[in-house]
């Protein structure tokens, strides 16, 4: 009997617990109106950003492609005219790729970004297809200022590194750690 | 009365009842949204108003497809048997002093047969389908619309008692010199609610479409304006079931002077509706044995004992 009571009580709480929620705002966001906000870490579309000088950063040393789990990119080196490489052509297929930002974390130039943008639906899945031009933007992205080449030298003779002409001294690695 | 005043509430019932029923699909859809804490359909038109209408169009536009496996005639016969009877049940309900279809003496028999028929509709449904889902399904709603029709008529026998009468008006007289019968009756009202939940397949009871087992339980074949007959029998016997508990429990169209009695009764029947997509919304479906035992278990003692001490009530006091 006491059983019994306690089930229809619990009922007749939830009941009064569910109305009580007429009065409560709805969770809902209306998308399309109303754009949630994005963490400038979430991983959406991928970038390939240039440094400062306005130059490519991406050095076409495949490992991007390497990491990827799903082979989404695919790069073509070729060198410039200094003996510097680039890519002759990059693509992504966006209709692989699952967004992991593994290619950002294997990138050693900071040349590919994943950006908070995330709107990508096409109606034709050839247009998924992101070519160098789609993917080059002309900024410098998460971290404006870095430049690969002048922070790449090697030490000669009587220059340290970061001592000789165009080079900054070399990034301190661990006062990068928290 | 006179001739054209009949036929004029006779088209209003019907109209009224199928207008409701369609607005029901909308304005349901948006009060689970509310105690959901989601918004609900808002898109189409104000508030999401022109659903209603867009959800009519599509149900008549789409295929009328009768699987070849099925039983032609019956398939074609089964919604249809569900939307005749409910709105039969609805000529006895008494709107207003003088405002009703017909005044039978019999009117609680009348509408308890008109919901037992509905019975038909969905077993024949589940039946002619020639798929296990449906009839499944209709197994189910044979045996818990059977079992819980028997304390439907039962729990009303003690109002019954109170009023001498079966006829509806009367009913509703009698509350106007005794007051409301939710409280001389309240464990009828309690039996009959189960009951009228369980009668019209609503939510808590919905066993015999429980989608997360039958597909759709016995409408799994139907599509197009063959589902839309089910789904519109479904709202008219929600309908049907809050404007007879008001009736019979909360004095129909019973209330202070300063509003019309037809606004009384349109009112209660609302607070109804709204209730039992407030059980839709909270309360989770039994599992199939579990609601057998609480209707043989539970539910008929308790309107025996009411039926008993009403019995003695009325006798020797």
């Amino acid at each position: 009997m006491l059983n019994i009571l306690k089930a229809i009580w619990s009922q007749l709480v939830t009941l009064v617990e569910v109305l009580r929620h007429t009065f409560s705002k709805a969770d809902t966001v209306q998308y399309p109106e109303e754009m949630p906000y994005l963490a400038p870490r979430n991983r959406g579309r991928i970038v390939l950003t240039r440094d400062p000088d306005g130059e490519e950063r991406c050095v076409a040393c495949n490992l991007c492609a390497v990491a990827c789990p799903v082979d989404c990119i695919a790069l073509q080196k070729t060198e410039d005219e200094y003996g510097r490489w680039y890519p002759e052509f990059f693509r992504i297929n966006f209709s692989r790729c699952i967004m992991c930002g593994m290619c950002e974390e294997a990138c050693p130039t900071y040349a590919i970004q994943l950006t908070p943008d995330f709107e990508m639906c096409e109606y034709d899945r050839q247009n998924m297809v992101y070519e160098k031009e789609h993917l080059l933007i002309s900024g410098e992205g998460k971290y404006p200022g870095y430049s690969f080449y002048n922070v790449a030298g090697k030490s000669i003779k009587n220059k340290d590194k970061g001592e000789a002409r165009n080079e900054s001294p070399p990034v301190d690695v661990r006062s990068l750690l928290p | 009365m006179p001739g054209w005043l009949i036929y004029f509430i006779i088209f209003g019932t019907i109209f009224g009842a199928f207008g409701g029923a369609a607005v029901l699909i909308w304005f349901e859809r948006r009060l689970l949204g509310i105690w959901q804490d989601r918004l609900g359909p808002n898109r189409v038109g104000p508030l999401g108003i022109g659903l209603a209408l867009a959800d009519v169009i599509k149900l008549f536009a789409k295929e009328d497809w009768v699987p070849p496996f099925a039983d032609k005639f019956v398939f074609v016969f089964a919604p249809t048997a569900i939307v005749m009877a409910m709105l039969l049940g609805f000529a006895v309900v008494p709107f207003a002093p003088g405002i009703h279809v017909i005044d039978l003496n019999i009117a609680l028999l009348f509408f308890m047969g008109m919901t037992s028929l509905a019975v038909y509709s969905v077993m024949l449904g589940g039946l002619a389908s020639n798929n296990k889902y449906a009839l499944l399904g209709g197994l189910r709603s044979a045996a818990q619309m059977v079992s819980y029709e028997v304390f439907m008529g039962l729990s009303l026998m003690g109002v019954v008692m109170l009023t001498g009468s079966f006829s509806l008006v009367d009913i509703v007289n009698t509350q106007a010199e005794k007051g409301w019968f939710v409280f001389s009756q309240f464990f009828g009202f309690v039996a009959f609610m189960m009951a009228g939940i369980a009668e019209s397949h609503r939510l808590p009871f919905d066993l015999p479409e429980a989608e997360h087992e039958l597909v759709a339980g016995f409408h799994t074949e139907y599509s197009g304006m063959k589902f839309g007959m089910f789904m519109v029998g479904e709202y008219l016997g929600l309908i049907l079931i809050s404007s007879m508990i008001c009736t019979i429990f909360f004095g129909g169209w019973l209330g202070p002077d300063f509003l019309p009695p037809i606004f009384w009764f349109t009112i209660k029947t609302f607070v109804f509706i709204c209730f039992f997509i407030l059980l839709r919304a909270a309360i989770p479906r039994p599992r199939y044995d579990q609601l057998m035992i609480f209707g043989w278990q539970y539910l008929l003692p308790l309107t025996l004992i009411n039926l008993l001490v009403t019995g003695a009530v009325v006798l020797w006091l």
